[in-house]
């Protein structure tokens, strides 16, 4: 199947002459979720604003669904909901009268039926008659939701959508994603919770200082990248090392008392079984053990960190 | 053709005029109401007549084009500087709709609420002087085309403008003086010769002449003059518009 979105060495340099996306290139597949992670100013909403037609772009070329995002940006944009990072909301117009606005600024003929529906998911049917500046900020956030999702968009873009939003409703969110996802409305996120992507994602980008460091499949990703450590907590404590154990580069931590190894999941030997018997003839015991797995956030910090 | 967004847009913006209906029409009509009793009746007593019309009379065209104008430049400028304000303007931009349609529901708008203005203030008018209009579709069409002229104006003034007080300046600064030395209270004819070149080159005078020419038949310079000007203004302000959209000034990065 081909992609939904294709975006083709795209570059975007500003007026003031920054120059905030470099050559990217990048598919994002159709029902897909897909988070694109990256820190403060590497260009995520750049890149969304422009594929979304509210920036132009400097070179390269990006298509929605088959159409050229300039020469049909009808076809492109009709697909597509947007859900920017700020919360732009009118102020004094009703809930349910700027969700159907948003609908018939797409084209789309009436239908209150799915502005109830849309207005029930997101739990702001019984708000549908205040006005908007009436709303608290989760309130205002997916009302924004709800007009990107009131013309019935095939792809959803959503900029850090669950920033300054509580616990509870960032879950509830992510049950409206997943709910969007099994109707087959792709979805591209992006976001700074770390564990939002691991929570959500199928696929994960990394964008950094303009250009696109990493896309991988997030169980792919956490494999690859994932570092696995073992902690040893030893009965007594030592001063040092035994010169035989020094192949597994450990580390002695806790003034003695624990010693940790680092090893690949991804070797074909872990090194774990000839360890723990070179220990044993080095005779050094231990009382327990744990291991641990390198958290995407872990590897999102190495990834943007790297020269 | 994308009907539904222009009408969306269109209905939008007229709902903020019905919410905020008594500084968009009440007040509008307190201020013209003022202006006949000051210059109408109180200063107007004492002056016979103008050009063969009482001079309460007189005024009538000048005042209806002085709220248009104001209230056309207002209400457009308003209308789309407020959504870049806000940041609302975000979804505009990414609807799939064409310039053509976001400028037709937004200028349609402004432009359909000052020419409501206008009439309820002829009708005001009639509650102080005896009207009579000799041409009214000529008044309809000055009127229509003064008010769809000036909301694209006030729409290139709602772009231009990052903030409230550029989005005051020009109807401040330009467009009232423009209006009171445009022969809204007095006809070009009164003033001596050399104010009266100077004063050709106001665009306002051609419009308020063609104006009062469609009630009064008395005008000061010639109809086709008038309505050639107010074309060529407003083919002025579509290219404008055109090329504030082709580049993105002030819209898009």
């Amino acid at each position: 199947m081909p992609p939904i979105i294709s975006v083709s060495n795209l570059s975007k340099t500003y007026g003031s002459g920054f120059k905030a996306l470099d050559n990217i290139n990048l598919e994002i597949r159709r029902g897909e979720i897909f988070a694109l992670l990256g820190p403060n100013g590497a260009g995520k909403t750049t890149l969304i604003s422009i594929i979304c037609g509210i920036a132009n772009l400097s070179r390269g070329s990006v298509t929605v669904g088959g159409y050229d995002i300039n020469k049909d940006y009808r076809g492109a944009r009709s697909l597509i909901g947007l859900v920017p990072q700020e919360l732009h909301t009118d102020a004094f117009e009703s809930v349910w009268a700027t969700v159907s606005f948003s609908r018939g600024l797409f084209g789309k003929p009436k239908n209150p039926a799915h502005i109830e529906k849309v207005l029930k998911d997101l739990s702001l049917w019984d708000k549908k008659d205040a006005k908007i500046v009436t709303l608290s900020g989760g309130m205002k956030r997916r009302v924004m939701i709800a007009k990107a999702l009131s013309h019935e968009p095939q792809i959803l873009f959503l900029d850090e959508p669950t920033a300054g939003v509580d616990v509870e409703l960032r879950k509830g969110m992510w049950e409206v994603m997943r709910t969007l996802q099994a109707s087959g409305v792709t979805i591209i996120l992006t976001t700074h919770y770390i564990e939002e992507a691991e929570e959500m994602a199928d696929r994960i980008g990394v964008i950094n200082k303009g250009e696109i460091v990493l896309v991988e499949d997030k169980a792919g990703l956490m494999q690859k990248l994932g570092k696995k450590q073992l902690k040893l907590h030893l009965q007594s404590k030592i001063d040092a090392i035994p010169a035989a154990l020094a192949p597994y580069n450990l580390e002695l931590s806790d003034q003695g008392r624990q010693l940790i190894y680092n090893y690949d999941t991804q070797g074909e030997r872990t090194g774990i079984t000839s360890l723990l018997g070179d220990l044993r003839d080095a005779g050094i015991r231990f009382n327990d053990l744990d291991t641990s797995q390198s958290s995407l956030e872990d590897i999102f910090v190495s990834l943007v960190r790297a020269p | 053709m994308n009907f539904t967004a222009v009408r969306a847009i269109y209905l939008f913006e007229m709902a903020r005029t019905w919410r905020t209906l008594l500084q968009s029409i009440v007040s509008p009509v307190v201020s013209t109401s003022l202006y006949f009793v000051v210059f109408g009746a109180a200063i107007g007593s004492r002056i016979t007549s103008v050009e063969g019309v009482s001079y309460g009379t007189f005024i009538v065209p000048g005042l209806v084009m002085l709220s248009v104008l104001t209230q056309s430049i207002a209400n457009a400028s308003f209308g789309i500087y407020f959504p870049k304000f806000v940041g609302t303007i975000y979804e505009i931009l990414s609807a799939p709709v064409s310039y053509f349609e976001i400028v037709l529901g937004y200028v349609g708008a402004a432009a359909t609420k000052s020419i409501i203005l206008g009439l309820i203030i002829l009708a005001t008018a009639g509650l102080f002087v005896p009207l009579e209009i000799q041409h009214p579709w000529w008044m309809l069409l000055f009127l229509v085309l003064t008010a769809v002229t000036f909301s694209l104006f006030g729409f290139i003034i709602g772009i231009w403008a990052d903030g409230f007080e550029k989005l005051q300046m020009i109807p401040l600064l330009v467009v009232t003086p423009l209006t009171f030395l445009g022969g809204s209270f007095y006809s070009v004819n009164m003033l001596p010769s050399g104010w009266r070149t100077i004063t050709l080159m106001n665009p306002v005078v051609y419009l308020i002449s063609g104006f009062r020419w469609s009630f009064y038949e008395i005008a000061d310079v010639s109809v086709t003059l008038s309505l050639g000007m107010t074309l060529t203004f407003l083919a002025i302000c579509m290219v404008t518009i055109w090329w504030i959209f082709k580049t993105g000034y002030r819209l898009k990065n």
